[in-house]
């Protein structure tokens, strides 16, 4: 125990961090709740001097927008289908990359670039490879693609034609293989049709696909990190046994690696729903600050997506009012993890 | 099931690019016939170990061959070969409960369930554990773990039956009974055991037979007690034996050995320099007609027994120790003791190689 004479000396080393905290992380949040719970609160009233009533009315107006139901569904879908996919591969090139010698440190180096690269860049680097187009035809798609809808015709209709006839007007489409996104590029090759993943016309689920692919590849090295740190710190002796007691591998990954490695799981599960509900910087990496495919704006659009929107307009008792019940949804996604969880884990 | 082992080899590679191989294991040849405890014995770094691994399976030999009864199980996986393995620390799943460890084996031979059931629960009470089905493996004693280790290795009803220290987590009670409870399971299920200890005297005690091994070579196998009163070399009379063997440096001539300047006995070997061994219990206290004079240090009464400590130049430890009757009283401020020595406890090495000189007039 501290001396109580230097208690306040301990105080001085904690200040700085204390401090830091109070300021930026504790105020806000207490004003977070103060915000939402005053009707029709913004910044700009509250600047120029306008008073607020308690009430509820930030909640109503956030439940009852449109545009924020379609940021609940997309954020939720997104986390549904990234977070069990990018465990299950995380554990499955755990257990690949704890199992091999030869080169597996260049192998957890390449698995690890995602993490050290900035999301954005990769995110344009995805749009890119996923594009209908190649980068040469680039400038020119927005004008086709006008032209193509003003012929009363969809996109992939015409991009899978040299040249196409509405209405007796021929529109050469100017596009081949060769100038298609590298993924259309590849589908081709297999000889299938390519699909317009994130351009003007393209389909809901096509746009879901992408994202997922992308958040799955960029959430995967924080995942294989924890797991194959949990793996190797498990005793080998327990593999040597389970050879001796005639487990086949099937069963030696069922039941003997997994609940070893069920601390771990449970964390990168639990930390995976988290940043999952946060997810923002992805949908802008790919779709760009519009949140969609063009024409489209805000079709991909997330919670903190809204929140942000709200905070540009200055309406900051929605903004708040929409965080809590953020706050809510990732409360109660952990408390149902961590009630499965202490069922499941062995620790 | 007897077990064969024909010029078992075990080589590592060096881990460096110019370093030296290791011989883990040099050209072991032994017939171990069925429902025998057998003890590998030796100091660390042995090869006891390696060859029990070789022997389950978890290793592969580098050459010589390895049978259960008559098949070649040389080439086999650990989970064809049918041993059962219980390693030092146990390994017991720890996610597992008492029951659950025990039916793993069973789970993985797809036994049908209620024979899984009945299995696991004979398992369960020829270790004495059946009230701890449910406990996990760290809600029990080392002594329970380690038996609980043992009913997981012997429900699948093992040909062979591998212990790896199986004593040595254990504290010196726990040890005295454990061992005990081995050597009653083991001849209650009559399965061939071989286990593992660098502890002589748990080899000595619950063994049938004894394989003394050093840097990968056997040195003697043999009937306990044979191994302790007739060592074939040095390192086995050192190793075997509490407290350990006393050594003099001596030499042989004209047909009688000297230790120092006093002469010990007459025998029949040529002139040479020699290794002399003589247990702690070889000695004679005989104040009047001693061949072996040693300086006293001090005299510790264990209640059966006194232990005599004293130095002699010619030793080549600093303490000799020789273990005579409690009844025995010496004077308190004697400044040496002398001593007989008794013929069947007194061994002879040649000094270049440590081999066992064998003296005609034994006996």
């Amino acid at each position: 125990m501290v001396d109580s004479q230097h208690k306040w000396k301990a105080w001085v080393y904690l200040a700085p961090a204390l401090i830091l905290l109070l300021v930026f992380t504790v105020w806000p949040i207490i004003n977070t709740f103060h915000f939402a719970f005053l009707n029709d609160y913004s910044s700009l009233g509250s600047n120029g001097g306008e008073t607020y009533q308690f009430g509820i009315s930030n909640f109503t107006k956030v439940i009852t927008y449109r545009g924020f139901l379609t940021c609940l569904k997309n954020t939720a879908l997104l986390c549904v289908l990234t977070v069990p996919l990018s465990c299950f591969l995380a554990l499955i090139i755990a257990v690949f990359l704890n199992s091999i010698t030869k080169f597996s440190k260049l192998l957890q180096t390449i698995f690890f670039l995602p993490y050290v690269t900035n999301t954005i860049a990769i995110g344009m680097v995805f749009a890119m490879m996923f594009n209908i187009v190649g980068l040469r035809y680039q400038s020119d798609y927005g004008k086709y693609c006008q032209d193509i809808i003003n012929a009363g015709g969809t996109p992939k209709e015409l991009f899978l034609a040299q040249e196409v006839i509405r209405d007796g007007v021929t529109y050469q489409t100017g596009y081949t293989a060769d100038s298609w996104g590298i993924i259309n590029n590849f589908l081709t090759f297999l000889k299938f049709d390519p699909i317009i993943w994130i351009n003007q016309g393209s389909s809901y689920s096509a746009n879901i696909a992408v994202l997922v692919i992308y958040i799955v590849w960029n959430a995967l090295p924080f995942k294989i990190l924890i797991l194959l740190g949990g793996l190797q710190s498990v005793n080998k002796q327990y593999y040597d046994a389970a050879k001796i007691d005639g487990a086949s591998r099937l069963t030696i990954f069922g039941r003997i690696t997994v609940p070893l490695l069920s601390p771990m799981i449970a964390y990168v599960v639990i930390t995976g729903f988290i940043g999952g509900f946060k997810e923002y910087t992805s949908v802008v990496g790919i779709y760009g600050t519009s949140l969609g495919p063009t024409g489209e704006a805000g079709k991909l659009n997330t919670i903190v997506g809204y929140i942000y929107d709200a905070l540009a307009k200055a309406n900051y008792g929605v903004a708040s009012a929409a965080s809590l019940i953020l706050f809510l949804i990732i409360f109660a996604v952990t408390l149902v993890n961590l009630y499965v969880s202490n069922k499941k884990v062995h620790y | 099931m007897k077990v064969v082992l024909e010029n078992l080899t075990k080589i590592f590679p060096s881990r460096t690019k110019n370093g030296a191989e290791t011989v883990a294991v040099d050209n072991f040849t032994y017939e171990i016939p069925d429902g025998k405890l057998i003890g590998l014995l030796g100091p660390s770094g042995c090869g006891k170990s390696t060859t029990l691994f070789m022997l389950s399976g978890l290793l592969k030999p580098s050459s010589g061959k390895i049978y259960f009864g008559d098949d070649d199980v040389t080439n086999l996986s650990p989970e064809k070969r049918g041993v059962g393995l219980v390693f030092q620390n146990y390994a017991l799943y720890p996610h597992m409960t008492v029951k659950q460890n025990i039916m793993f084996p069973l789970q993985n031979q797809k036994v049908p369930k209620a024979e899984i059931l009945q299995r696991t629960y004979e398992a369960a009470k020829l270790v004495q554990l059946e009230d701890y089905l449910e406990r996990k493996p760290n809600e029990l004693s080392g002594g329970q773990q380690q038996r609980v280790a043992i009913a997981r290795a012997l429900v699948k009803s093992p040909k062979v039956l591998l212990l790896d220290e199986p004593l040595s987590n254990l504290d010196a009670r726990l040890r005295l009974q454990t061992r005990e409870e081995i050597r009653r399971i083991q001849r209650d299920t009559k399965v061939t055991t071989i286990f593992v200890t660098h502890d002589q005297e748990e080899a000595m005690s619950i063994s049938d037979m004894i394989v003394v091994m050093k840097k990968g070579v056997v040195q003697q196998i043999d009937v306990p007690q044979i191994v302790y009163d007739n060592p074939v070399n040095l390192f086995v009379a050192k190793f075997l034996g509490t407290p350990p063997i006393n050594v003099f440096v001596g030499k042989i001539f004209d047909r009688k050995l000297y230790i120092g300047n006093e002469m010990i006995m007459d025998v029949d070997a040529s002139n040479q320099e020699v290794f002399v061994g003589i247990r702690p219990e070889g000695f004679i206290y005989a104040p009047d007609d001693g061949v072996l004079t040693c300086n006293l240090s001090s005299v510790e009464v264990m209640g059966r027994d006194s232990s005599i400590v004293s130095t002699h130049d010619c030793a080549e430890s600093t303490n000799i120790r020789s273990i005579i009757d409690s009844d025995i009283k010496i004077p308190y401020d004697a400044k040496t003791v002398k001593f007989n020595i008794k013929k069947n406890k007194i061994f002879v090495f040649r000094k270049d190689n440590e081999e066992r000189i064998y003296l005609k007039d034994e006996d």
